[in-house]
């Protein structure tokens, strides 16, 4: 057969991986700044620096433009020669590569302004959610334009973690991202309360799964046994490890969710097929790293191997932990401290960020045809880095669990030990510290690397255009009898993306559907209202804030929760909650009671400066919505969009709406001046004030009926 | 709209469908050759390599002799 002859692009897997480097610069300086934050409080300085901006802007940029682009990377250079082709189109390319680093501005634009759907790791507004969707689609088609016109009629086992990849993150972001706009940056998702905590959590845990694991684990499959020199140990075993990661990992996003108002059974089947995970997880760490069975020798030497070895050990203490922590007792130990923050940050740092390193050492000096500049200094990468990712993780599960065992501490008379939750934060404030101290290792690493290859790239000259040549496939089809299903399946990647398609389309639907449909998951309860206009516009400067970062609104039914909150939370409070807000963390206390707790004046106050109000407090001054005017224009279309997805307010409402806005607005105002605080009654404060006493009101009304 | 989600249960049911079928091939079907891929991702540059002034063999020489 004729041979033909190729090149391979170079310069579009060299764009990545600057972009990988740059943006991962970006995303880890804010990810240190928010850490200081914790320790120097003054350092929100403006509104643009809250930490609730922040920290929105430091995990959309160190996962979707760091790892995305590294994943990217990775795989616009292995697709090409694992599938002997040059990408389907240089210009889809091009459009995938200019495309996702605008949405990345977008992100850096929007986030700080508080421009944010509230909803966690997907807080991009509405036309940045379209333009995800549109650039994700091009990178889908030019994988697959690539894989049709392969020169390989075997798909490797890599290839297979790229397209689910490709198939369940669409399915997710898709699924996740429904929402209705009510302005250019301002949107409200058409789930409610429990609803969209399910939609949520399953898109938030497989954006871990399909984002940050099954593209790197493809990229795995193919940088170890290149970067090794010997095949991977066992491709069967890789085989057995990708299908069943992507049928089980769909399944597991409930555990997000423990002790939640979300419906027991749901919790339950998140808890067993997360527990299930550690068998593929496991599967394929193990894979990984007997890869390198007789070659320890060049582990010792080379620092490429070193950085992936480091790597692969993180996946499987990840993997290991991730399990452990859906079982509901480890849950409720864990759920909402520092212990979640230091374990997916062994994920991210360890995982994600030395896969890619490794990954930029081993490919940067091929594309450009010269040495690493220096080995000397990738070694005193791996270290610093190393050192950074034990200096991160591990005060903070020692924070993690110093804070729940102060949290459920009772005294012999049966009251909270410590009553005061700000004890239980500045506890931690020496662990918060060495954390950051951590992050300053693992950044000045990663300077190090920048320079690296800076310098490298200098010495040498991009091969833009990588000369190759293979024999094109027969059309023949050979099939003959007896043939099995894998090699059927690897010659058809369209049906392979179909079925891919399927199985995770099972575990989210058995899950969704039911939650939907079945009335009694979600009990009514009569006394929950709608918010009033005044409540609304304060919930949504709520969510503008990012107050959720640090704040739940979630009480469990575990006894230390509802003696320091009160009534565990039912999923009948929420169904009026466009987005839900139960947060996931609680660097302050939960606020799913808060309403009533304290008078107009204290939160007044408390946001001036809330250290007046609690002595040796970390939340960030809140003095601009002291003076900022609050935007009234916006009441009737928001009015008129919550009606659209099904609150029962009454018809014509949103034309009152502004008068009902202020009659309450005018309450406040009154009764703050009773307490000697003079404010205009047009102030954003107002709102949040509003919201604030609102929180768990309607509950505690219906126990005053019911109790009467 | 009862009808939608009717169409979404007759889908999963078709998918689960899919998915038996999928197993039963796996657990019928031959590993007739679950090696080669291995290693043939190892030596997919040799052919251009040939063709190189500067191999990547070259590279890894003057990493080496650093």
């Amino acid at each position: 057969m004729e041979v033909e002859n190729f090149s391979y692009d170079n310069k579009i897997v060299k764009q990545f991986a600057f972009a990988t480097i740059l943006w991962g610069l970006v995303g880890m300086l804010v990810g240190l700044w928010v850490a200081l934050q914790f320790v120097y409080p003054w350092l929100n300085v403006i509104p643009q620096t809250t930490f609730g901006r922040l920290r929105p802007l430091h995990t959309n940029a160190v996962i979707f433009a760091f790892v995305g682009n590294g994943i990217f990377m990775g795989v616009y250079y292995s697709l090409q020669r694992l599938c002997k082709a040059r990408m389907f189109n240089d210009t889809l390319s091009k459009i995938h590569f200019w495309g996702w680093q605008l949405i990345i501005v977008a992100a850096a634009l929007t986030l700080p302004f508080g421009i944010t759907s509230g909803k966690e790791y997907a807080e991009l507004e509405w036309p940045i959610d379209i333009a995800i969707a549109i650039v994700w689609l091009v990178f889908g088609w030019n994988m697959f334009g690539t894989i049709l016109k392969r020169r390989e009629r075997h798909l490797y086992v890599g290839i297979w973690f790229y397209i689910a990849t490709f198939v369940t993150v669409t399915l997710l972001h898709v699924v996740n991202s429904i929402e209705l706009p009510v302005s250019l940056f301002k949107s409200y998702p058409v789930y409610a309360g429990v609803q969209d905590a399910l939609v949520q959590w399953w898109y938030g845990h497989n954006a871990v799964a399909f984002f940050l694991t099954t593209p790197y684990l493809g990229l795995m499959y193919y940088f170890i046994p290149k970067a090794a020199e010997r095949p991977v140990y066992s491709y069967r075993l890789s085989i057995i490890h990708f299908w069943a990661l992507i049928f089980l990992y769909i399944w597991a996003g409930p555990h997000h969710l423990l002790y939640t108002a979300l419906p027991d059974w749901a919790q339950s089947l998140g808890v067993v097929f997360s527990f299930m995970l550690i068998a593929p997880s496991w599967g394929g760490m193990i894979n990984g790293l007997l890869t390198l069975r007789g070659a320890w020798d060049k582990v010792r030497e080379d620092v490429v191997l070193k950085f992936m070895v480091v790597a692969i050990t993180a996946y499987g203490m990840a993997t290991f932990e991730g399990p452990m922590l859906s079982l509901k007792k480890i849950n409720a130990v864990a759920h909402f401290t520092d212990w979640i923050v230091a374990h997916v940050h062994v994920g991210a740092l360890g995982w994600n960020g030395f896969l890619t390193f490794g990954i930029l050492y081993w490919l940067i000096p091929r594309i450009y045809r010269t040495p690493l500049y220096s080995k000397k200094l990738a070694n005193v990468h791996f270290w610093l880095g190393s050192l950074g990712i034990l200096f991160y993780a591990v005060p903070l599960y020692w924070a993690g669990f110093t804070q729940y065992l102060m949290w459920q501490e009772f005294t012999a008379e049966g009251f909270l030990k410590y009553p005061n939750f700000l004890e239980t934060v500045t506890q931690l404030m020496p662990m918060y510290a060495m954390r950051a101290i951590g992050g300053v290792l693992y950044l000045s690493g990663f300077i190090i690397m920048a320079y690296n290859i800076i310098k490298t790239v200098k010495a040498g000259s991009l091969l833009e255009n990588e000369a190759a040549q293979a024999a094109p496939l027969s059309n023949e089809e050979d099939g003959h009898k007896g043939e099995h299903w894998h090699r059927w399946i690897e010659r058809r990647p369209v049906q392979l993306m179909l079925l891919s398609l399927v199985v995770v389309i099972i575990g989210g639907a058995v899950e969704m559907i039911p939650t939907f449909m079945i009335k009694s998951n979600i009990p009514t309860i009569a006394s929950v209202k709608p918010y009033t206009p005044l409540e609304l516009q304060g919930r949504d400067i709520y969510v503008r804030e990012g107050c959720y970062t640090c704040h739940s609104q979630m009480v469990r039914p575990l006894r230390f929760d509802t003696e320091r909150y009160g009534e565990y939370s039912k999923a009948g409070e929420f169904v009026y909650d466009h987005p839900f807000q139960w947060g996931s963390k609680r660097t302050g206390p939960d606020l799913a009671r808060v309403g009533g707790k304290y008078p107009h004046s204290w939160h007044y106050n408390h946001m001036l400066d809330p250290t007046s109000m609690s002595p040796g407090s970390i939340m960030p001054q809140y003095a601009f919505l002291l003076d900022d005017a609050l935007d009234t224009t916006t009441t009737a279309v928001k009015i008129r969009a919550m009606q659209t997805l099904g609150v029962p307010y009454p018809e014509g409402y949103d034309k009152i709406a502004n008068k009902e806005l202020m009659k309450q607005a005018n309450e406040i105002t009154e009764s703050l001046k009773k307490d000697g605080v003079e404010t205009a009654n047009d102030r954003e404060i107002i709102a949040v004030i509003a919201y604030l006493q609102r929180l768990g009101h309607d509950i505690k009304a219906s126990h005053n009926t019911t109790n009467k | 709209m009862e009808a939608l989600f009717v169409l979404i249960v007759a889908s999963v049911i078709v998918a689960v469908g899919f998915l038996i079928a999928f197993i039963w091939n796996v657990k019928d079907g031959q590993y007739d050759d679950d090696y080669t891929p291995s290693v043939r991702i190892l030596f997919d540059d040799e052919v251009i390599k040939e063709k190189k002034t500067k191999t990547p063999d070259s590279i890894k020489q003057t990493i080496t002799n650093q």
